[in-house]
């Protein structure tokens, strides 16, 4: 249970990091809050050659919301973020709600103290609760590598389990949330053994409602559920009073030891029909 | 690198791979900090990292370079006083075999800073991430009331 021995760097700008991370490739890690890395590493799940220790990089310690109020605006969340502090700016809270909602579930506030939102995004858990949030707001990661920088939309980011677009030599510098619209609400619901594990499901909704109180567009989004995160367009669904119907008839999840797969179908359609009627409350 | 533990500045030369809970255990002396499952499961890890708690199982020392950490050696006065959450931890039975302990004490330290009065709920939420195998946690809930009671009357 002790971590393979490797190589270590620590640069002191993202400049520097990402000229090291090129240099390497393959061979390196980028270790930010670690919470998700080490265990793996300890459990000897991976064993890469050298770790590129971002935690120097004040730069990308941040959060801010540009254009807050504009219907364009976007919550932008640095690297080294760390959960708790997401969690607790009240700019970003009132920007896009969904972000808080969905942290105050994400692991233990321990954990919280030290991961960071954009490494569990990178991460690409299908049990990670911000792999969700950033699926369902349609955000995007920006990725520093030695030619410069790309922004990639959430529908493009996840690969697989555990698998995103950041590839060797790579730096993900940014995630970029939405903010809400007007007349939207959000709501993230999951259920776990005990608060904190990981959620055996999770729902996560985005609500908006046309001027006579209607619902214009209602989505969802999964984890536990799917390899990747999944999206759920229930539009129809609300307006037809079929939303629990609607999600047993599109969600395939697979069984573990937690749940079999029929409790866990069962799960999303009943937390989604919670995380709907509270997101419409929310808009309304 | 260096670290400071408890007040008193410490250098050590250690591989990248050494854990902070291994530091703190073979290379510094304070065997205090309880290495449980070594995944970030049990918290009975968890230290202060410049005043926050966090699981040091889950740390490599390295990264720590020039960090503050208490551990639970550093919870009591100098003197020898313990702190409140200790004492009500010994006065409410908020342990048994005390494997866990050092985790707990950690955590709701630094969780009273935060909710210095705290309900019953706040306290579940607190110690939300440690387990403990013998008190069934009803103790260490009391406890955690009883140590925001006793911070206040100190204070």
């Amino acid at each position: 249970m002790k971590p393979p021995a490797f190589d270590y760097s620590r640069p002191q700008s993202v400049d520097e990091a990402v000229r090291v991370l090129a240099a390497l490739g393959d061979d390196a890690k980028v270790l930010a809050g670690g919470q998700s890395l080490v265990p793996l590493l300890s459990m000897r799940l991976a064993a890469p050659k050298h770790l590129v220790d971002i935690n120097r990089l004040h730069e990308l310690d941040y959060v801010r919301v540009d254009g807050a109020g504009r219907a364009d605006g976007t919550v932008r969340v640095g690297a080294l973020a760390r959960h708790s502090r997401v969690l607790a700016d009240q700019a970003a809270a009132s920007a896009q709600p969904l972000l808080a909602q969905a942290l105050r579930l994400v692991a233990h506030a321990t954990i919280r103290n030290r991961g960071t939102t954009l490494g569990s995004i990178v991460h690409a858990d299908p049990s990670g609760e911000m792999t969700a949030v950033l699926a369902l707001l349609g955000g995007s990661v920006r990725v520093r590598g030695a030619s410069g920088e790309r922004t990639v939309p959430a529908e493009q980011f996840f690969r697989g389990p555990l698998e995103s677009a950041v590839g060797p030599g790579e730096l993900a510098v940014e995630a970029e949330f939405p903010v809400l619209a007007a007349d939207s609400g959000t709501s993230f619901v999951e259920v776990a053994r005990r608060h904190g594990d990981y959620a055996v499901c999770g729902v996560a909704a985005l609500v908006r409602l046309g001027s006579d109180g209607t619902v214009t567009s209602a989505r969802a989004a999964y984890l536990s559920i799917s390899p990747t995160p999944l999206v759920l367009d229930l539009t129809d669904a609300v307006a037809a009073g079929r939303v629990a119907d609607a999600v047993r008839g599109q969600v395939q999840p697979e069984a573990d030891i937690h749940a079999s797969a029929d409790y866990r179908r069962h799960l999303a359609a009943v937390l989604t029909e919670r995380a709907v009627r509270e997101a419409t409350a929310r808009a309304a | 690198m260096r670290l400071t533990v408890n007040g008193t500045p410490h250098e050590v030369r250690i591989p990248a791979r050494r854990l902070l809970s291994d530091c703190l255990r073979h290379d510094i002396g304070l065997t205090g900090t309880h290495v449980g499952c070594e995944h970030g499961v049990c918290g009975a890890c968890t230290v202060l990292v410049d005043g926050m708690p966090m699981r040091s199982c889950l740390l490599f020392a390295v990264s720590l370079d020039d960090a503050d950490i208490t551990t639970v050696e550093g919870l009591a006065d100098p003197e020898g006083g313990l702190s409140p959450v200790q004492q009500a931890f010994n006065d409410c039975h908020g342990l048994q075999c005390g494997f866990c302990t050092p985790g707990f004490l950690t955590t709701i330290t630094a969780g009273l800073r935060a909710h210095p009065d705290p309900s019953e709920d706040d306290a579940r939420e607190m110690i939300g991430g440690n387990l403990c195998r013998c008190t069934g946690y009803q103790n260490i809930v009391a406890s955690v009331l009883r140590a925001a009671e006793l911070q206040r009357a100190r204070s």
